[in-house]
């Protein structure tokens, strides 16, 4: 019987995909049309979405955007014998899904099954790939494990960009009667959905992931820690873990290797701070999600006091695909100390936004005009903000960056969790510089004073700039205000808040009703 | 205890402090349990929960009020959370919440006169890709405009 897939991530329910699966049901039972419709993840093409796909023979055919008006016209054009004449001829039909100009440009490694499975099929998982990571795992030592995600050179995905095999290191040497492994998923910014598309599409990696990470260091329990915001992710974890539980991949005994890990869910409350890992800790206890002075580090005295591992998503989701094809495998991609691969999203005022996985060394401009095909609006692409809320906006002159945390440090950026969010020329980037500041009140856990004064008085200072008052005199508060921000913050919500700030003032001064030399004065 | 609760929600609440007054770290998943089934958590079950999880009354309001997510008053039967973050802000989400607020006659934090609607402000719903994008109950809505959103409120509230 013939296949027909119909994603059922978060954003392509948001346009629809729901309805446009319900009408294919319904057409199918009406016309007498024998076919199974899988629910699987999203492909990432989120101009496309709800993009429907029908197995052949020579491969997966795409069809999108499907909306349920299109429905009857696909079953009038015969969609599910895709390769015939009848169907190609259909306003919709887009061809071998794998010959799509998106999909052939990208290297897609921890995003390897992501659209192309049902999420929540174990066996699915098993088929293409999955737990061959964690079966090479059983047979390696803790410090074997850690060895080759350091020798990949794997990176914290999250943002910081810590190498993940050092801080697992760290925890391994550890000795504690209790360890845990914590993923943090409390995935807050803005332009940023590759840890959902993990969670939702291919949950299986996760969990795999972080048995891996269990297995290595001696940790017996696992947490993520899931945002309040994604109940779809919520409720595909949930499942999976029970499915894994059921199978014996996950509890007591892993398949029969004597290994436990148990794993459970916790959701957040929708506190941006609780991103950062102390934060997020506090938050598991059961407490206000107040930032912790480091050192102690986590990996040292973590949860509940024990040795831990805090990772992002992405960061474990990753272990697998190491575990199972090498260190070296993974390190040959990527560019100086930027190792393996970074799944790229695309948002914001860009035609043609989604999922980009590739290996590090891509310029910001290829993204935004090759992958991205330019402005949503037809206008000129006038400011980037890359790396979420707490990144430095980018004018056109710094385009050519290619995507490399070095590369990115070195022009006062940050390339963060691999969020691009475009803006076209109505942007007015003084705005944004308030916004930063009132997000960064509204989120600030209130712990240090730079953060939880500072960031208030930043939306009173720009206010005063924005009105023209006393321009010389505000512009140098404002400077001086982001240096006690940047120097004296506890953690990277007020330390860092001042990077879309002052990278507005210094690229955009027009738009602070300044010339280039008052901004710099 | 709250007289405004009902037996069976009084019940409810009991169950849920039961349940977590063990588990390590269990206010945060309490919380959200109480919340999910009554939608909020009433500032007078707070002693109850205090001592089931041997913190103090202060604890408990401490962690209640840091969270965005948690309520401690009843809000309208449906909530709307638009996003407000820099994505949805560069296809022009600072127009669409200016018009649901002026079309809803409300401002974030309050509830339609009917009771219907509460409008939440929300920082991104990771559905970046498609902004400006908006939240009704748990389901996630993307290139949303104020027509598009008007309509899913009338078709959750009379449909």
């Amino acid at each position: 019987m013939v296949k027909v897939y119909v994603p059922i991530d978060s954003t392509a329910l948001s346009l629809g995909a729901e309805r446009t699966a319900k009408k294919i049901m319904q057409e199918a039972q009406s016309r007498g049309v024998e076919m199974t419709l899988v629910r699987n993840g999203s492909r990432g093409l989120f101009w496309l979405e709800p993009l429907v796909e029908v197995e052949t023979a020579q491969g997966r055919v795409a069809f999108g955007p499907v909306q349920p008006s299109d429905v009857a016209g696909l079953f009038n054009a015969e969609f599910t014998n895709a390769l015939a004449d009848k169907a190609k001829a259909h306003p919709l039909y887009l061809g071998l899904t794998d010959e799509l100009a998106w999909l052939k440009k990208q290297q897609r490694l921890t995003f390897a099954r992501v659209g192309i499975t049902d999420p929540l099929s174990l066996e699915d998982y098993l088929a293409h790939d999955g737990y061959q990571g964690l079966k090479n795992a059983l047979a390696m030592s803790g410090a074997d494990i850690v060895k080759a995600v350091t020798d990949s050179g794997l990176r914290g995905r999250g943002g910081a960009a810590f190498p993940t095999g050092i801080k697992w290191n760290t925890v391994l040497n550890a000795p504690a009667e209790q360890k845990y492994v914590v993923c943090n998923a409390d995935e807050g910014d803005s332009g940023t959905y590759s840890d959902r598309m993990i969670m939702e599409d291919d949950p299986f990696v996760l969990i795999e992931g972080m048995t891996i990470a269990g297995i290595a260091v001696g940790a017996t329990q696992g947490y993520i820690y899931l945002r309040s915001e994604y109940p779809h992710a919520l409720k595909t974890l949930n499942e999976a873990i029970r499915k894994a539980n059921l199978a014996g991949y996950l509890g007591e005994n892993i398949l029969g290797s004597g290994h436990t890990f148990h794993l459970e869910v916790r959701r957040a409350a929708g506190a941006y701070v609780c991103g950062e890992e102390t934060s997020l800790l506090e938050s598991l206890e059961g407490k206000r999600g107040l930032v912790r002075f480091k050192p102690p580090l986590p990996a040292i005295e973590g949860l509940f006091g024990k040795p831990t591992i805090v990772n992002n998503v992405i960061s474990l989701a990753t272990v697998p695909i190491i575990l199972d094809k090498g260190a070296q495998y993974y390190a040959d991609y990527g560019m100086g100390r930027s190792r393996g691969t970074l799944p790229i999203q695309l948002a914001g005022n860009l035609k043609q936004t989604g999922l980009v996985e590739l290996a590090f060394g891509a310029t910001l401009r290829e993204l935004l005009y090759d992958h991205g095909g330019g402005s949503a609006s037809g206008r000129p692409i006038r400011a980037v903000q890359v790396g979420g809320p707490l990144g430095a906006y980018l004018p056109e002159s710094q385009f050519d960056t290619p995507l490399d945390y070095e590369a990115f440090t070195k022009i006062w950026a940050v390339l963060g969790h691999g969020g691009i969010v475009a803006f076209d020329d109505s942007v007015d980037m003084a705005n944004m510089a308030r916004y930063a500041f009132e997000f960064c009140a509204v989120e600030s856990c209130g712990k240090c004073t730079p953060c939880r004064i500072g960031s208030t008085r930043g939306v009173e200072v720009m206010d005063k700039i924005v009105l023209g008052k006393n321009h010389p005199q505000n512009v140098q508060l404002l400077r001086d205000l982001s240096d006690t921000m940047l120097n004296g913050s506890l953690c990277a919500l007020g330390g860092m808040t001042p990077y879309p700030v002052l990278s507005a003032l210094n690229h955009f001064p027009e738009d602070f009703g300044l010339s280039n030399k008052e901004a710099a004065a | 205890m709250d007289n405004t609760l009902s037996h069976e929600q009084h019940a409810q609440i009991q169950a849920h402090i039961q349940a977590h007054q063990h588990v390590p770290g269990g206010l945060m998943p309490l919380l959200h349990a109480i919340q999910d089934d009554i939608g909020y958590v009433p500032e007078a079950v707070y002693p109850e929960i205090a001592k089931a999880l041997a913190l103090s009354v202060a604890e408990v309001h401490g962690v209640v009020s840091f969270y965005h997510h948690f309520r401690t008053h009843p809000i309208g039967k449906h909530i709307l959370q638009v996003c407000r973050a820099e994505s949805c802000q560069s296809m022009g989400s600072a127009k669409l919440e200016a018009e649901l607020k002026a079309k809803l006659g409300v401002d974030y934090h309050q509830t339609t006169a009917d009771g219907e609607v509460t409008l939440l402000p929300v920082y991104c719903l990771g559905n970046c890709g498609c902004s400006p994008a908006v939240m009704l109950d748990d389901e996630v809505y993307g290139r949303m405009s104020t027509d598009k959103v008007t309509a899913l409120i009338s078709e959750v509230c009379h449909g």
